[in-house]
């Protein structure tokens, strides 16, 4: 054992600056560039628009669904409150939930998707029919399962969606653990008598970062789409306060009149969701060098191993 | 990649007895165990979890009298085991129970809505799926061309949007701001069919279409090149077999197994999809009676069409998996 550690450090190391200039260099690509930027705005706005807010966001200031004005750069939604106002005050808590469920979902997922694979056998069977189970359904439905006797309390719906992200991350890294697990690095260790949990978490794990972080950035697409989903059917946080999902709601009855209380809000969930899943694939292609989704070459590798056996 | 048939699995591939048949079988049964698990877990989220469902309905401060008299129509008084008998053995004989809120039966209420969403889906599916399997088989063909190019940095923009920012910016351009050409809202009442007005259709069809198009097109597209890049293929090639005949008849089924999954999980995003999208549009159809029932806490109503959703989404997931297997071609030959 104290001999597999010099040699094991320097390659730890390695791997870690590895994996540092992948992220730089998919930013410094067009497409990542491009994706970083835009999500970078809209996370900008959001984290410093509360602070530099005109209006308070639940103010009457205006005319109901008034039109742009000097004052009132993006006109009032349909109750007369300043929408540019609202807009800025509407998107840190959406990306706060969207970081929460991500963490929750990857977290959970890892760890039964590198446990089922590594494991086999009976634990294998239970993790994966659980997720099956979970699979079953669609992660509106699911959350709206769970919200519907509990009422829209804003952590139940942020641990329901992490939940629910975790059996597709577990999928994922189940057959990126198949690969890692036959490896001689993998072998080495388990004959040198490391326990099962320490060789998941010293030898799998550093080997799935990438795909990680892949998987990381399409859950927090996923959550953003999700909770600005559920906020847009009534299903965030309480009525005066601004969000995008909720703006988006509220004010479509009077999109012939000020269509901006719909655009913005509609437009800054899209620039969100385009910005970190352009970068995703860019990272994608750097670090894993497939111009193709963990995903969907899970699917072929699936196929692959039900048709050989 | 390992699709293509590497020797140590083609190897491990003779066995005794049909595999498909097997697989098939297997898949049954692991489908009937998650529906029943699922049934569980719907039962224990609306009957179980926070103490009394009577409660949650009634509000906190309901009188003694009314949330005794709920209790028993729900059954809550009853054993846990007796409760759930009760409602799993009615969902199987069509006694779904009353809606609490209207107290007409659920069915009459659920059923127009669950052809309206049929009808959603199916159509949606079969102009996505096709629309995907021929968009992403001609950027592959055309691979590095302009409209391979153009079409991957579309596709990851449109494969980032949330459904309902779609739909809005559909109403946007075709129903309000820009142009008036399309009804933006359905005014059809609950409880009337789809097909007396179809054109209500038209926006609800092209959001799911819009989002739905890109998986299948991307998936397509790299099972395709996979194909085309192929030994087959070269040989095919060499032994100077039309163009258009190694297209259709060497690379497009062996592309089109992987590519049958990802249909699937087409059709799986819809059971999720049309809630958001029904209710954007104010289509009758049980996405939008789902969140009507969890306004109105009408929990009957709420059991009924999660478990729908969840047992389509069982059932597909096993038929995407039998039509791709059998839509292999390597599998049939007979080892």
């Amino acid at each position: 054992m104290p001999s597999a550690r010099p040699l094991s450090r320097p390659r730890h190391r390695a791997r870690r600056r590895e994996r540092a200039s992948a992220l730089l260099t998919a930013a410094r690509t067009p497409r990542g560039a491009i994706g970083l930027t835009m999500a970078a705005v809209v996370v900008l706005a959001a984290v410093i628009g509360p602070l530099v807010a005109p209006q308070p966001a639940t103010a009457l200031v205006t005319l109901a669904f008034g039109k742009p004005s000097g004052q009132f750069w993006l006109g009032g939604d349909y109750l007369g409150r300043d929408v540019l106002s609202r807009v800025l005050d509407g998107g840190w808590v959406l990306l706060v939930m969207a970081v929460c469920a991500t963490a929750i979902g990857i977290a959970g997922g890892a760890l039964a998707g590198v446990s089922a694979a590594y494991l086999r056998g009976v634990s294998d069977g239970i993790i994966m029919r659980s997720a099956d189970v979970i699979l079953s359904f669609p992660q509106v439905v699911f959350a709206l399962l769970l919200l519907s006797l509990l009422g829209p309390k804003l952590w139940l719906i942020t641990l329901t969606v992490g939940v629910s992200h975790a059996p597709q991350v577990a999928r994922v890294l189940r057959a990126a653990t198949l690969d890692v697990s036959e490896r001689d690095f993998v072998r080495a260790a388990e004959l040198q008598g490391m326990r099962p949990g320490k060789v998941m978490v010293k030898e799998i794990l550093p080997n799935l970062v990438s795909p990680l972080m892949v998987e990381t950035g399409l859950r927090l697409t996923y959550s953003i789409t999700i909770f600005a989903g559920l906020a847009f059917l009534g299903f965030g946080q309480a009525p005066p306060a601004a969000t995008w999902g909720t703006m988006i709601y509220e004010n479509r009855i009077g999109l012939s009149q000020n269509p901006w209380a719909v655009i913005v809000p509609a437009a800054l969930i899209a620039l969100l969701t385009i910005g970190i899943n352009t970068y995703t694939d860019a990272f994608a292609r750097v670090a894993i060098g497939a111009d193709r989704r963990p995903e969907e070459a899970a699917l072929i590798g699936n196929l692959g191993q039900e048709l050989g056996g | 990649m390992a699709v293509v048939a590497d020797p140590s699995t083609v190897a491990a591939g003779v066995r005794v007895g049909n595999p498909i048949a097997r697989l098939v079988r297997r898949r049954l049964a692991f489908g009937v165990l998650t529906l029943f698990l699922v049934s569980v877990v719907v039962f224990v989220a609306t009957e179980v979890l926070p103490g009394n469902a009577a409660f949650a309905i009634l509000g906190r401060n309901a009188s003694p009298v009314r949330v005794r008299a709920l209790e028993n129509q729900l059954h809550l008084n009853r054993g846990l085991f007796d409760q759930y008998w009760t409602w799993i053995s009615g969902l199987f004989e069509g006694r779904l129970g009353n809606s609490l809120v209207n107290s007409q039966s659920v069915w009459s209420l659920v059923e127009p809505r669950l052809v309206n969403s049929a009808i959603l889906v199916l159509v949606t599916g079969v102009i996505g799926s096709f629309l995907g399997v021929a968009l992403g088989a001609f950027a592959a063909l055309r691979k590095d061309g302009w409209f391979d190019r153009i079409s991957s940095v579309v596709l990851l923009a449109a494969t980032s949007l949330p459904e309902f920012v779609v739909a809005i910016g559909l109403i946007i351009l075709l129903a309000t701001v820009v142009f008036h050409v399309l009804p933006g809202v359905s005014l059809l009442a609950p409880g009337t069919y789809a097909w007396s007005e179809p054109q209500l259709l038209i926006l609800p069809v092209a959001t799911l279409v819009i989002v739905i198009v890109p998986y299948t097109m991307r998936m397509m597209r790299a099972a395709m090149i996979e194909a085309l890049e192929s030994d087959y293929v070269e040989m095919a090639q060499l032994k100077g077999v039309p163009e258009w005949r190694i297209v259709l008849v060497h690379a497009l089924p062996n592309a089109i197994a992987p590519t049958i999954q990802v249909i699937g999980l087409g059709f799986l995003y819809l059971a999720g999809g049309i809630v958001i999208v029904e209710n954007v549009f104010n289509f009758p159809g049980i996405g939008q009676g789902l969140v009507e029932a969890v306004n109105g806490r009408d929990i009957p109503t709420i059991q009924f069409i999660v478990v729908v959703l969840a047992a389509f989404y069982v059932v597909m997931n096993i038929l995407t998996d039998v039509i791709a297997l059998l839509a292999t071609p390597r599998r049939r030959i007979a080892r």
